[in-house]
């Protein structure tokens, strides 16, 4: 079966979403990857969309729902990447992805993950 | 209204969604518009192919290049002889469902397009018709 792969990275899952998915692979995903939040004893998951080339309101949904059970599981979720036309599209389309938190890339992603997971720990 | 090409796909799988998003890309490409309107043309599209599927038991979908006055769009035809909708203006409003997504479907893809149209009868289908001009 076909299945996007998640990388685990520390207390990190890392998912990079390079093909043009369907919905079934999409919750597949949302599978994997909770299952994968409890196995892992992750913190933090960051998802990278910058291979996207639209996100409508299903994969918008899937992101949302990720984000909200990852919390619920105790970790943090960031979205990266996402490009500009997608986000232009996005809004007009109606969705704001509240509850989400994104970053322009990786590297401010992490930034974002670790900060969040230390502030957390602090609480 | 010219239509310079035409080009019929089914609606039928998961996959095929995915194969009209391309499809319809591929056409906006071709027809020179800009990376953000493709975007839009490309994400609607998904929208009612995913709409025709699921509350539609599946269908049709004609992709067409036109040509009015001058100017150079694509329509997207989706048709399916599903049970139809019976109150098309409620199923317009933003967040109303029957089948458990976000009820962003119709009236996203609508806001997506710059026309907009849609014919449904019960028992008979549904037919959503978007242009996208250039």
């Amino acid at each position: 079966m076909e299945r996007i792969p998640i990388l685990k990275m520390g207390e990190y899952l890392l998912v990079t979403i390079q093909v043009d998915m369907h919905d079934r692979l999409a919750m597949t995903l949302q599978d994997d990857l909770t299952t994968r939040i409890v196995d892992a004893r992750a913190k933090g998951v960051l998802i990278d969309i910058s291979a996207l080339e639209i996100v409508d309101s299903f994969i918008g949904r899937m992101l949302a729902d990720i984000a909200a059970m990852s919390r619920v599981l105790d970790a943090e979720t960031v979205v990266v990447g996402m490009r500009p036309a997608v986000a232009i599209t996005l809004v007009e389309l109606g969705l704001s992805l509240s509850g989400v938190r994104t970053a322009l890339n990786v590297e401010r992603g992490m930034d974002l993950l670790r900060e969040r997971i230390r502030e957390r720990s602090s609480e | 209204m010219t239509v310079l090409l035409s080009d019929q796909r089914t609606v039928q799988s998961a996959e095929d969604v995915v194969a009209i998003r391309q499809a319809v890309r591929q056409r906006a490409v071709e027809l020179g518009f800009n990376l953000v309107d493709q975007t839009k043309i490309v994400t609607a599209a998904s929208e009612l192919a995913r709409n025709t599927l699921q509350h539609g038991g599946g269908g049709h979908v004609t992709i067409e290049a036109v040509e009015d006055f001058g100017r150079r769009g694509i329509r997207l035809t989706f048709k399916d002889e599903g049970p139809g909708i019976p109150d098309v203006a409620l199923a317009m409003k933003d967040g109303f469902t029957t089948g458990g997504g976000l009820g962003l479907g119709l009236s996203g893809a609508r806001r997506l397009s710059n026309d907009f149209s849609i014919e449904s009868a019960p028992a008979k289908g549904t037919r959503v018709t978007i242009t996208r001009w250039r």
